[in-house]
C-alpha cells in the first residue's frame, strides 16, 4: 500500500501516528496487540559523536544472534559491513541497513517513509526491488510513502493520496483512471511533470472526493 | 583507611566518576552540555535554601538541580533557541543562588567550597551519599541502557520498539541532578560540567560502541580522579580543578590518537 501526496499533507505525520511517536489529534488508531511494526524512517541522523558499528545498530533494542545479523545485512544486500560504523556509510548503504534492522523485527508491517530520499535512480530501484523481495519472504504487508509515482502505480495493490485529508484511494488502475488522480498528476508521460497541479483549498469532513 | 581523608578524597572522585562517565557519554550524543551547567548552576541555589532552612545540603542541591533540569525539559521547544534559553537559565539560576547566599550570615567562606569544592574535607557521610548516589545513577543508567540508547539515536525509532522517549529524557534528567548534587563536594558546581564531559569526549576517538565509550569514560573518569588526586597532593594545587586538568591532558591524548588512526569524530 503507498501514500502520496504533496510535501506538507501529512504522510509522514500518519506514519508517526501509526508508530506511536504523535498522538492523533482526533480519530482512533486500532492495532492489533501482537502487531509487530517495521519502521524505516525518513531521516535518521546519527550524531557523529555516538560510535555505533552496524552490526550494534541491528541490536537495538533487541539483542540478535551473529548469525541474524549477517543473514539480515545479506538480505538487505549489504553483507560484510556489520564492522564499519554507521557515520561511514554512503547513502545506499545507510538505507539497506535500515531496512535490515526493519526485517530483523521479523515485522507482519513494514513501514517505510519515503526511504530512498537521496539515493540515485539505480540505487532506488534496486532498493525497491528489496523491499519486494522482503515481502514476498516476510509475507508481510508494507505501507511505504513514496514520491516516485511509476513505482507506486507499478508495485502497489492500494494508493491512498494525502492532502491534509485522505484525497482519494483505491487500487492503482482505478486510482489511475480517477478524475482525482488525473487531476493530480496528470496522465501518461505528462504524469512525471504534472505533479500535485490542482488546488487544495477545501477541506473533506466526509469520504467522498469532491474536485 | 576510612580515617586518612586523602584515601576518602580518592573514593568520593571515583565514585563521582562511574557515574558521571557513563550519563556523560548520553549528555554529550545527545548535545546536552549546556544542559549540565544549567543544573550545577541552579545547584548553588539549592546550597543556600538549604543552608537557610537548614536541612541537608545535598537534599537541597538535588531537589533545585531536579527543578531546573524539569524547567529547560518543559520550556525547550517553546519558541526559545535551546542555548539562549539554557544561557539564562544557567546564569540566572548561579546568580540567584549567590545573592541568596548573601542573605545567610556566616556563610561567605563556605562559598569557595562549593563553587570550587572541597574533596579533602570528604567525610564518612559524605562518602556514603556520594556512593549511594553514584550507584543508583550507575544502576539506572545499566538498567534502562538499552531504551536510553533507542530514544537517543531516534525519538521515533524509539516509539516504534515501544519505548517512550519522555520518559527516557526524564531518567536523564533525574540521573543529571543527582550526579550534580553528588559531585558539588568533589569538584564544586563551576567544574561537574567538566567531570561530566570531558571523560566522555576524551573517550570517543578511541571508541567503536557506544558501551565501550561509556566503559572508556568511566577509567577515563577515574584516572583522572586518582591522577588528579596526587597532583593536588604533590604541587599542592587545588584539588577539583587538577581532577578536570588531568581529564583534559586524556582528552588531547585520545584525540591525537583518534586523528594518527583516522577515526577521530
Amino acid at each position: 500500500m503507498a501514500v502520496v501526496g504533496p510535501n506538507g499533507s501529512g504522510k509522514t505525520t500518519l506514519i508517526r501516528a501509526l508508530v506511536g511517536a504523535v498522538q492523533p489529534s482526533s480519530g482512533t488508531i486500532v492495532k492489533d496487540a501482537n502487531l509487530r511494526i517495521g519502521y524505516v524512517p525518513q531521516r535518521l541522523t546519527i550524531d557523529p559523536t555516538l560510535p555505533m558499528t552496524v552490526g550494534r545498530f541491528l541490536n537495538l533494542p533487541t539483542r540478535r544472534s551473529k548469525s541474524e545479523v549477517q543473514d539480515a545485512l545479506e538480505n538487505a544486500g549489504v553483507g560484510g559491513i556489520s564492522k564499519r560504523q554507521m557515520t561511514a556509510l554512503s547513502g545506499g548503504q545507510f538505507q539497506r541497513v535500515l531496512l535490515a534492522r526493519a526485517v530483523l523485527e521479523k515485522p507482519h508491517l513494514l513501514i517505510l517513509d519515503e526511504p530512498t530520499t537521496g539515493l540515485d535512480q539505480p540505487g532506488s530501484a534496486d532498493f525497491y526491488r528489496q523491499i519486494e523481495e522482503v515481502r514476498s519472504n516476510l509475507n508481510c504487508a508494507v505501507l511505504m510513502v513514496s514520491h516516485e509515482l511509476h513505482v507506486v502505480m507499478s508495485a502497489s495493490d492500494r494508493v491512498v493520496c494525502l492532502n491534509g485529508h485522505v484525497c482519494c484511494h483505491g487500487t492503482p488502475d482505478i486510482f489511475a483512471s480517477a478524475p482525482e488522480y488525473r487531476a493530480l498528476f496528470g496522465s501518461g508521460t505528462q504524469g512525471a511533470l504534472a505533479l500535485y497541479r490542482h488546488d487544495h483549498d477545501h477541506h473533506h469532513n466526509h469520504d467522498e472526493c469532491d474536485h | 583507611m576510612f580515617d586518612d581523608f586523602q584515601f576518602r578524597a580518592i573514593l568520593a572522585g571515583v565514585g563521582v566518576a562511574i557515574a558521571a562517565a557513563p550519563l556523560g557519554c548520553f549528555v554529550v550524543w545527545r548535545r546536552m552540555a549546556y544542559f549540565g551547567d544549567a543544573t550545577a548552576n541552579a545547584a548553588i541555589l539549592g546550597v543556600a535554601l538549604s543552608l537557610a532552612l537548614s536541612v541537608s545540603v545535598f537534599a537541597g542541591a538535588l531537589t533545585i538541580a531536579f527543578f531546573m533540569a524539569l524547567t529547560v525539559n518543559a520550556l525547550s521547544g517553546r519558541g526559545f533557541a535551546m542555548d539562549t534559553l539554557l544561557g539564562v537559565m544557567a546564569h540566572l539560576a548561579l546568580a540567584f543562588g549567590l545573592v541568596a547566599v548573601s542573605f545567610i550570615q556566616g556563610v561567605r567562606l563556605d562559598l569557595m567550597a562549593y563553587l570550587f569544592g572541597d574533596i579533602l574535607a570528604v567525610g564518612r557521610v559524605d562518602l556514603a551519599v556520594i556512593w549511594g548516589g553514584a550507584l543508583s545513577v550507575f544502576a539506572l543508567l545499566a538498567w534502562w541502557w538499552t531504551a536510553l540508547l533507542t530514544a537517543t539515536l531516534n525519538p521515533d525509532l524509539a516509539h516504534a520498539s515501544g519505548f517512550n522517549p519522555k520518559r527516557e529524557q526524564l531518567i536523564l534528567t533525574l540521573c543529571l541532578a543527582v550526579v550534580v548534587a553528588v559531585a558539588i563536594k568533589v569538584v564544586g558546581v563551576l567544574l561537574i560540567a567538566a567531570l561530566l564531559i570531558i571523560p566522555a569526549a576524551a573517550a570517543r576517538p578511541i571508541s567503536t560502541s557506544p558501551e565501550r565509550m561509556a566503559a572508556t569514560a568511566g577509567v577515563i573518569g577515574v584516572g583522572s580522579a586518582i591522577g588528579g588526586l596526587h597532583m593536588s597532593l604533590w604541587y599542592d594545587t587545588p584539588a577539583g580543578p587538577s581532577i578536570v586538568c588531568v581529564a583534559t591532558v586524556m582528552f588531547i591524548v585520545t584525540n591525537l590518537i583518534g586523528t594518527a588512526r583516522g577515526i577521530g569524530a
